[in-house]
């Protein structure tokens, strides 16, 4: 299947084609819908999507009605990366035995059924290896079920169970970083894009597709319920975590990092915090403390990324 | 019917044998004692190219069902065994395999749950499955988890049954115990199993959405028809054991069954017990006491309908549970033969004994002693108790 998907330049290149069809439910301004939409315009042939359950499953499937103008499989919450490799080396020896046609597996999934439910199922595929794709959309908490905190939440974000309280001003912990740990399993290829790049996103789930062996994307997907803020502001807010260095845009590629998006004078992170409400305690005096650490983070893993980049270290 | 060579084999490699003459595409597994020597053997055949098949270690139970339910919507036939902890660590996809309706066979190398931490004998992993959905058949020989292997891969890929079947074999009793086997050929093998047809594998050309979302409007007409399609598998059963008994020259039914036709104090067990009972009916009835023995191949479905044949000739019955519902009314076969009586309007004692939990042995004498205590009850027209729990030290 290999070539027949040549990277995009400008939206005009992009095919016409939707293989996820309108009239889901997913929300007014919903970051994921974005993201799947846009991946799907990445495909080079025949694509199976496995799905956990969460927003997008839900959405999306509701019996007699489904979005997914392709073979879409949804089994539970904690395994898409298991479900996926069944797929992955059933075709592959269904193909060998009686010439079943390949398929590419792309799997979307969840912060919460990646980051935390799911990473042990995520783990055990990137270790053996099977041919997928593995697609995080982020919206960094569990939004379908009411927008509880999870390991993607950042630090002093409010959720529904680390609300921003009098005596605790938001979630206590920093977000895991994902990236570090599929590149920890020494795949080929990990990055991370953001609704904001539609060019990059096509361009990376592209080039995904073409290398051999797991592959681990993890996009921004922006919630208008969970974050706060007006549906229409979603590729806003998505343009300004990568302006503000929040959400660095970058790939590893066989362990070495490159920055995709440079971002050589960041915008003031409370641009970015000040749009939405789970942030909105953070720029209360009292609580400056937490966005002084917040702040520090985010430097941190920038600074981190720029000397991995130009040192060339494998991670 | 081919000419083969009889063995002695171990119990577990039986099983690895019977799922490599199946010609599997897909395995998926985690190992757990008493389960490992199927999936070493497995491996083996795959790494030595005798098993053109994936094998995938997956990294937990819940993980290994998983990676079977993708490989079997996507076409393949797939296998996996476990039991005890693994297998309730697989619980949730163990409802999602019925309920998506993926065919595939389970070892079962039935063993107790935790705690306290034991590896041997019990039914009580398999029991917390019984209302999942899938078809549970129980071995009381290494022959009959073989046999019970090809007739589950038929039995799980019929149009009209399209549901996981387990086999049920006793740990460490029959899957490392060294028992004769006479296998079938493989060439046998292969026209019993012919290649997979799935009529809904997974298909770019023919998209389809698997695991949706049902709601109240819609849920309950899922659910019955898994509860058509789990009872169509009774019917599909006999015309599967018939075609069987075809190359292998052996019968298999819901049951197995000793003299149970004249008896007039019948004990009902599951799993490798049968045979135990079995060799002390033999020498009660030499003493002239009528008792027979009936060991369930079928336990879900539960064969009412067959059992009620047995159950209206006889005047008492024993049923041995290696399982307990703790605060329920017995052991779980036990309540099953209970509701059969009942709804049957057949009026007879019926006893519950459960023995054997974690392992504990279940000898000759004291298998003797339950069907005295059978006849006995059919002599009296009664039992002391509902339910004992056998050999408990005070």
């Amino acid at each position: 299947m290999s070539g027949q998907a040549p990277f995009v330049k400008t939206p005009k290149d992009l095919p016409r084609e939707e293989w996820f069809a309108p009239g889901h439910r997913l929300c007014a301004g919903c970051g994921v819908g974005i993201i799947v939409k846009l991946a799907l315009k990445a495909i080079r042939g025949p694509t199976i999507v496995v799905n956990p359950t969460g927003c997008l499953e839900v959405a999306t499937t509701c019996y007699p009605y489904s979005a997914w103008k392709l073979p879409y499989v949804h089994v539970a919450f904690e395994n898409a990366a298991a479900v996926a490799s069944g797929i992955v080396e059933a075709i592959n020896i269904l193909n060998k035995k009686r010439g079943k046609k390949l398929h590419d597996v792309i799997v979307f999934a969840g912060d919460g059924g990646t980051f935390d439910i799911g990473l042990q199922s995520l783990s055990g595929a990137l270790e053996r290896g099977h041919n997928l794709l593995y697609i995080c959309y982020d919206n960094e908490a569990y939004m379908n079920t009411g927008i509880q905190r999870s390991g993607a939440t950042p630090l002093g974000a409010a959720t529904t169970t680390s609300p921003a309280g009098k005596v605790i001003p938001g979630k206590q912990q920093r977000k895991k970083d994902l990236i570090g740990i599929a590149a920890a399993h020494r795949i080929p290829y990990a990055a991370t894009a953001s609704i904001s790049h539609p060019i990059d996103l096509v361009n990376k789930v592209r080039k995904a597709l073409e290398i051999p062996g797991p592959k681990v994307l993890h996009v921004l997907a922006p919630c208008v319920r969970g974050w706060g803020y007006p549906p229409s502001d979603s590729v806003k807010i998505a343009r300004l975590a990568v302006e503000t260095r929040f959400f660095p845009v970058y790939e590893v590629e066989n362990g070495r990092v490159k920055i995709n998006i440079k971002v050589d004078k960041p915008k003031p992170l409370e641009e970015f915090l000040k749009l939405q409400r789970r942030f909105a305690h953070l720029l209360k005096p009292e609580n400056a403390h937490v966005l002084e650490q917040l702040k520090k983070n985010v430097e941190e893993n920038w600074e981190r990324l720029v000397k991995l980049e130009e040192s060339g270290v494998i991670i | 019917m081919a000419q083969v060579q009889r063995l002695a084999i171990l119990g577990d490699e039986a099983v690895a044998l019977a799922v490599k003459q199946s010609n599997v595409d897909v395995i998926a597994a985690y190992p757990i004692t008493p389960q490992t020597i199927i999936v070493e053997k497995l491996s083996e055949y795959v790494a030595n190219g005798e098993l053109d098949a994936a094998f995938i270690q997956a990294e937990s139970e819940h993980s290994a069902l998983s990676v079977c339910v993708g490989a079997g919507l996507a076409g393949a036939r797939v296998y996996t065994s476990t039991c005890s902890q693994g297998l309730a660590l697989m619980h949730e996809i163990v409802y999602a395999a019925s309920s998506m309706r993926v065919p595939m066979v389970m070892t079962i190398v039935n063993r107790s749950l935790n705690a306290p931490l034991n590896i041997h004998c019990e039914h009580g992993d398999v029991m917390a499955e019984r209302d999942s959905g899938w078809v549970h058949l129980f071995a009381t020989s290494v022959q009959e988890a073989y046999d019970l292997t090809f007739i589950a891969f038929k039995l799980s890929e019929h149009p009209d049954v399209l549901l996981p079947v387990s086999v049920n074999m006793d740990a460490f009793i029959l899957s490392h115990s060294i028992e004769p086997l006479t296998p079938i050929s493989d060439e046998d093998a292969a026209k019993f199993l012919p290649p997979k047809k799935y009529e809904y594998e997974i298909d770019f050309d023919n998209p389809m959405t698997y695991g949706t979302m049902a709601l109240p409007d819609t849920y309950m007409e899922f659910k019955m028809q898994l509860k058509e399609a789990v009872e169509n598998a009774e019917k599909v059963f006999a015309d599967v054991v018939e075609e069987y008994a075809k190359i292998s020259g052996r019968k298999y039914w819901y049951f197995n069954s000793y003299m149970a036709d004249d008896a007039d104090a019948l004990v009902i067990v599951l799993g490798s017990t049968y045979g135990t009972l079995k060799t002390a009916a033999k020498k009660l009835r030499e003493e002239g006491l009528k008792v027979g023995v009936l060991g369930l191949t079928m336990f879900r479905p539960f064969p009412e309908k067959q059992l009620v044949e047995v159950l209206r000739n006889v005047k008492a019955v024993i049923v041995m549970d290696r399982a307990y519902s703790y605060g329920g009314l017995g052991g779980p076969l036990y309540s099953d033969v209970v509701a059969t009586l009942y709804r049957n309007g057949i009026r007879i004692p019926a006893k519950n004994v459960v023995y054997g939990l974690g392992g504990r042995d279940f000898k000759l004498d004291e298998a003797e002693a339950v069907l005295r205590m059978a006849a006995q009850g059919a002599r009296e027209g009664g039992f002391d108790t509902h339910v004992q729990w056998w050999g408990v030290k005070a």
